[in-house]
């Protein structure tokens, strides 16, 4: 990576400049609705996302207060299949897949490379209103009588099953469209709309991150396309693909399935790994450790997924050499995972750690997919793996990394781009209230599955033994404690939209491209002409007290401190 | 990249402000055509996917039932598919040489290869239904063992759909001997004196050996969901011809604007070249 290298990009074009920022560039519901704008139209995928998530943590409240007993305590066992199928759909394809990617990486991936806009602008705002039909159709599922196959859709089960399955598969094959529609245009935009002079190794971490992302976005989802098309041609025709009545194969759903979920995964984490990796290197002051490593690692992540999938079927009865080599595939994916991690860890040593909200979010990030990663390896082993199968201990590992890594990140984000977003600052303190409290009701809620997961409870299993019931409710009490801590999280950024703080240019102190943009940014998103720098060089910015952020030192004019 | 400002020498092509040359625009729009017809392959290869496991354990019935289907037909379609491929590759030529009349010519011989094709698609699809040659439990087993032999009506069979052996009591059926099958049907002959007994079902008890594969319909089922979805394709890429046919005739396309023509063309190039594959793979077993 080059440091030092200054180059200035003139962008700016001088006739087309907007009144105001592009919050306030136009007015009306049309003016949001139909923009192309990929500010708005990310600003609107972040509101969109968040319904979703407070409508799938509303089921998993409801989920974990049926659990607080043995026995039936608020629900039908039937309507508590249909909780955990909506709360683990909704979350997945509603809330966390397009999380990210759709909400921060529309607002930030162009700002980031200096563009005036994605490339593909319009195939932008089609991917927010496909993801909106695909959303109506997900929560009209609902209505027309719920869904109780779990959120993997497994055949024999779900063709035969009374419900709204195909709705629910319908959506999800709508949803996909948004999601590949998302990543071919971050692929074409970080090919094509670079700035002259940032090459790949001076593109920030996020943007590798969000480009891996988008390869196995554009690569995977077409798989479960034609997997729920089938799955619809199944229950609508009776094709018997999958129907084992008519000489099909289930099994082979499962391979289709998990072709794209496992992938899938990764498009959860990898963005939030990005996240990560720019937090890190601003809130320790310090140039990130071992860039090409990182950058790399994204790369290796996207190629391994592909390759693990069948880890999620050690007990289907797959042949045992298929079983080891997946077992051995999914260690090493490990690896770049774990690579990532040294490399956070290697930037804070002997960083200047500044413990800001987006900061304190990035440690728990670290933390909880620490112990997320590591279980992992508890469910690649196969000789353990068949004790955990099924078992909440794989609950608790995929919430820890999926929800613990990914959600964290995702509030990590927010909070760290919330000015540029909507220029106002929050309340640092209450923000970091917020992360604790969620800190704590997490782990409350999810380790307590490890044990009991651990000592054979089943994951979805509506009644249990009396014995399991300390942990269960521990794990909903924890869950309710999660609950308050992000109603806090919530609190804290409604609250500076009303009476916060102007937020300047550069509040962090960042070196990447979307900090010399106004908070908000205008329009066309640059105002001034681009100084491009080395993204990790925080040498080339001090503190301004009167302007409460970071700005630019002129080299001409005071001579550098470092 | 050039950082190339201004409209002065593009013509009629517009340059959207986010873009800062025209060769940008063409080459960021090329990419994500061609990034969409990498999903197109994936999406298609979960079904080839599915068709080379079921044809892996269950070569029998990929040999069986491909007799039923209309080889001629089937060829004929992959030729007019060949042949639009070509108009359509004149005609983004003829679009980057600005020849406007010829553009929309070619492009309306594509559009009505395109029709020629899907017609006879639906004829062999209304001669599978008339026959029963569907999939899951609308196969009809009689149905299958009479048109191999040659006798096949399709009348008298339709209340009796079903399978594994619940056509006993059909006459029709029972009588007809597969070694005596019509010159055309030679391969299904051959296929049922290889035929394992055990994986075949005895249509008649007792009588001469008329044996017809288990699960007949699972090829089916993976011919109608791959030509299906292949059609809605076709059909897809139609649409885009019209488009384009409007665009044309308008004048929309010049020398230096032709983008949209250009990924159209990939795209129906795409469409024909999942059809290459499908042919051989569904038509022409042995």
């Amino acid at each position: 990576m080059s440091t030092g290298a200054t180059t200035t990009v003139d962008h700016v074009d001088g006739h087309d400049h907007h009144e105001g920022n592009y919050l306030t560039a136009g007015r009306g519901l049309r003016s949001w609705l139909f923009t192309l704008d990929h500010k708005r139209i990310g600003v609107m995928y972040l509101g969109t996302i968040l319904f979703a998530f407070l409508l799938g943590g509303i089921f998993a409240l409801l989920v974990r207060t049926e659990l607080l007993t043995p026995q039936q305590t608020i629900m039908s066992a039937d309507d508590y299949n249909r909780m955990f199928t909506l709360h683990g759909a909704i979350m997945t394809f509603l809330f966390i897949i397009p999380g990210i990617p759709a909400a921060l990486g529309n607002f930030i991936l162009p700002l980031m490379l200096g563009a005036k806009d994605v490339a593909l602008p319009r195939l932008n705002l089609a991917s927010y209103h496909i993801y909106v039909i695909g959303s109506l159709m997900a929560v009209a599922s609902i209505l027309a009588g719920g869904v109780d196959t779990g959120w993997t859709f497994y055949t024999p089960y779900s063709t035969t099953t009374n419900g709204a399955v195909i709705l629910v598969t319908l959506s999800v094959f709508v949803l996909g469209f948004s999601s590949i529609f998302t990543g071919i245009n971050f692929i074409v935009t970080v090919h094509r709309m670079r700035p002259a002079g940032m090459g790949w190794f001076q593109m920030p971490l996020m943007l590798w991150a969000l480009y891996a992302t988008a390869i196995i976005q554009v690569l995977a989802t077409p798989v479960l396309a034609i997997t729920v098309l089938l799955i619809i041609a199944e229950r609508a025709l009776g094709i018997g693909i999958f129907d084992p009545a008519l000489g099909g194969d289930p099994v082979l759903f499962q391979h289709f399935f998990w072709f794209y979920s496992h992938p899938a995964v990764y498009i959860m984490i990898l963005p939030a790994m990005g996240v990560i990796s720019e937090l890190v290197a601003i809130f320790s002051r310090k140039p990130i450790f071992g860039y090409k490593a990182i950058a790399y690692s994204s790369i290796a992540i996207a190629v391994f997924s592909f390759l693990v999938w069948g880890h999620h079927m050690f007990v289907s009865g797959q042949s045992e050499l298929a079983v080891v080599i997946f077992s051995a595939l999914t260690f090493s994916v490990s690896i770049p995972s774990a690579v990532k991690v040294f490399n956070w860890l290697s930037t804070m040593y002997r960083g200047a750690i500044r413990l800001e909200t987006p900061m304190v979010y990035a440690l728990v990030f670290i933390f909880l997919f620490g112990i997320g990663g590591l279980t992992g390896l508890f469910l690649a082993s196969l000789a353990t793996d068949v004790h955990l199968h099924d078992s909440y201990f794989v609950v608790a590992h995929f919430h820890y990394t999926m929800m613990g890594g990914t959600m964290i990140a995702f509030l990590a984000g927010i909070y760290h781009w919330w000015p540029k977003m909507f220029g106002k600052m929050f309340s640092q303190k209450w923000g970091n209230i917020g992360a604790i409290v969620i800190f704590v009701g997490f782990n409350v809620t999810f380790f307590s599955q490890f044990v009991m997961g651990a000592k054979g409870m089943p994951r979805r299993y509506f009644n249990y033994p009396p014995e399991f019931e300390i942990y269960h409710v521990m794990s909903s009490i924890g869950s309710y404690v999660l609950a308050i801590g992000l109603f806090i999280a919530a609190g804290v950024l409604v609250h500076s939209l009303i009476a916060g703080k102007k937020a300047p240019v550069n509040p962090w102190g960042g070196a990447t491209l979307e900090w010399q943009a106004a908070s908000p940014p205008i329009h066309h998103n640059f105002d001034s002409p681009l100084l491009l720098t080395n993204p990790y060089d925080y040498t080339a910015q001090r503190w301004d007290e009167a302007e409460q952020g970071y700005v630019p030192v002129d080299p001409e004019k005071e001579p550098q401190t470092t | 990249m050039s950082t190339a400002t201004g409209n002065a020498h593009e013509g009629r092509h517009e340059l959207a402000h986010y873009f800062d040359s025209t060769r940008q625009q063409f080459e960021s729009h090329k990419l994500a055509m061609w990034l969409f017809l990498c999903t197109e392959i994936l999406m298609f290869g979960g079904l080839f996917c599915a068709y080379a496991i079921y044809r892996a354990n269950h070569p029998e019935i990929f040999l069986y039932a491909h007799t039923l289907l209309d080889k001629n037909l089937g060829a004929i379609n992959t030729i007019v598919l060949l042949f639009s491929s070509f108009t359509m590759a004149w005609a983004v030529r003829a679009a980057m040489l600005g020849q406007r009349r010829l553009l929309v010519g070619l492009l309306v011989v594509t559009l009505l290869c395109g029709f020629g094709f899907m017609g006879i698609k639906g004829i062999e699809y209304s001669h599978k239904w008339k026959h029963g040659f569907l999939w899951g439990e609308q196969f009809d087993y009689t149905e299958a063992v009479a048109y191999a032999s040659g006798k096949g009506h399709g009348d008298d069979h339709a209340a009796e759909t079903g399978h594994e052996g619940a056509h006993a009591d059909d006459e029709a059926a029972i009588h007809t001997e597969v070694p005596a099958a019509t010159a055309g049907d030679e391969d299904a002959a051959a296929v049922m004196a290889e035929l394992d007994q055990a994986a075949a079902v005895t249509m008649d008890h007792g009588h001469d050996a008329e044996r017809i594969p288990r699960n007949l319909h699972i090829f089916f089922g993976i011919y109608f969901v791959m030509t299906g979805l292949h059609g809605i394709h076709v059909l897809a890429g139609m649409g885009m011809l019209t488009w384009l046919i409007v665009r044309a005739s308008r004048g929309d396309f010049g020398v230096r604007n032709y983008t949209a023509v250009d990924l159209g063309g990939l795209y129906w190039h795409i469409v024909d070249l999942i059809w290459i594959f499908l042919f051989p793979l569904l038509y022409l077993i042995h």
